[in-house]
């Protein structure tokens, strides 16, 4: 088998593996209960199969220049999606978007209720 | 806009010389690496472009200086990346197939981890990672006291519950292995009694 060609099957598997993940994030978001759990799906399936989709398009394209733009891509997806994450995740628990029921544990609604302000907001305030 | 030729970007506006000096040429550099990306092409007009442009963007958004002391290890940073693309892959099967299984309702636990180090960049890169390796998503991070609260998914008792723990707990002991200046909150092997149970008893 000829590397040429030996890449574009790496490169499709690649592209279908990406697709099918996504795919998975999509159904996830629409099935999981709440908010939170939702934000695992739109985190990591998503994240996972864009990165193999890009990883497909570099192994099929073979081109310096569009590997340099797939890179960026995939940096700022992997820097920026925690953070998106994060702060939906954060908006919806304190907006009361959890489905308390599920939890086996919850460790932060008495913090947040103790003190009645954001953790982070007031830095520098003493704790009681 | 008040005033055509006003150098001050509004009222907190810094004067122009404090932004010529507190141009970083880390960012320009990055930044012109950005736009010849971009550009798709490396030639000179592409490379003075995105100086240009790094310049601009630098003197209208100044950022402070970052105050970080780094202390790169290869071979540390090349096995918490290799241990992060593993995770990943392993988190979003995890996901996939709890996702995929339709008549099976996750449960989920919300806890907080206390770090070892007192350290904003830790902190910063920890919460960054922990969103993509399985199981967790950062649901509040505290400064003060360097404590995330995560969001746990598919977790059913408290034996998984103290197995995050001491997950999130390695995972930033290789960080701090990899690139921290300070080793010392993290230098015996990650046990998970290292956590204290006290809350917030000293935020200094």
């Amino acid at each position: 088998m000829n590397p040429v060609l030996a890449a574009d099957i790496a490169g499709v598997t690649c592209l279908v593996a990406g697709a099918l993940l996504t795919l998975v994030a999509a159904i996830g978001i629409l099935r999981f209960p709440d908010v939170l759990t939702r934000m695992h799906s739109a985190a990591k399936p998503q994240v996972l199969g864009l990165l193999l989709v890009l990883a497909g398009l570099g192994l099929r394209l073979r081109d310096p220049a569009a590997i340099g733009l797939l890179l960026l891509v995939a940096l700022f997806q992997l820097t920026t999606t925690p953070v998106a994450s994060h702060m939906v995740g954060r908006a919806s628990f304190r907006s009361g978007q959890v489905r308390h029921d599920l939890l086996v544990l919850d460790e932060l609604s008495d913090v947040l209720a103790g003190r009645g302000q954001p953790p982070d907001g007031s830095s520098g305030r003493p704790s009681g | 806009m008040t005033s055509p030729g006003a150098r001050r970007a509004g009222d907190r506006g810094l004067p122009f010389v404090t932004r010529l000096h507190g141009l970083q040429v880390a960012t320009l550099a990055w930044l012109t690496v950005v736009w010849v990306a971009l550009w798709g092409g490396l030639s000179s007009a592409n490379v003075l472009g995105g100086l240009v442009v790094a310049l601009v963007v630098c003197l209208v958004f100044p950022l402070p200086p970052l105050r970080v002391h780094l202390r790169i290890r290869p071979l540390r940073l090349l096995w918490l990346l290799l241990r992060f693309v593993g995770d990943v892959v392993v988190a979003s099967v995890q996901v996939a197939w709890v996702t995929v299984q339709f008549r099976r309702q996750p449960r989920n636990a919300v806890i907080e981890v206390d770090l070892c180090t007192d350290s904003d960049f830790v902190l910063t890169v920890v919460a960054e990672m922990v969103s993509l390796v399985p199981g967790s998503l950062v649901v509040e991070a505290r400064r003060s006291t360097h404590t995330l609260y995560l969001h746990v998914f598919d977790v059913r008792n408290g034996a998984g519950i103290d197995r995050m723990r001491s997950q999130v707990l390695g995972l930033e002991r290789r960080v701090v292995l990899a690139l921290g200046a300070d080793t010392r909150d993290v230098r015996p092997p990650a046990d998970p009694v290292t956590r204290s149970t006290s809350t917030g008893g000293a935020p200094s």
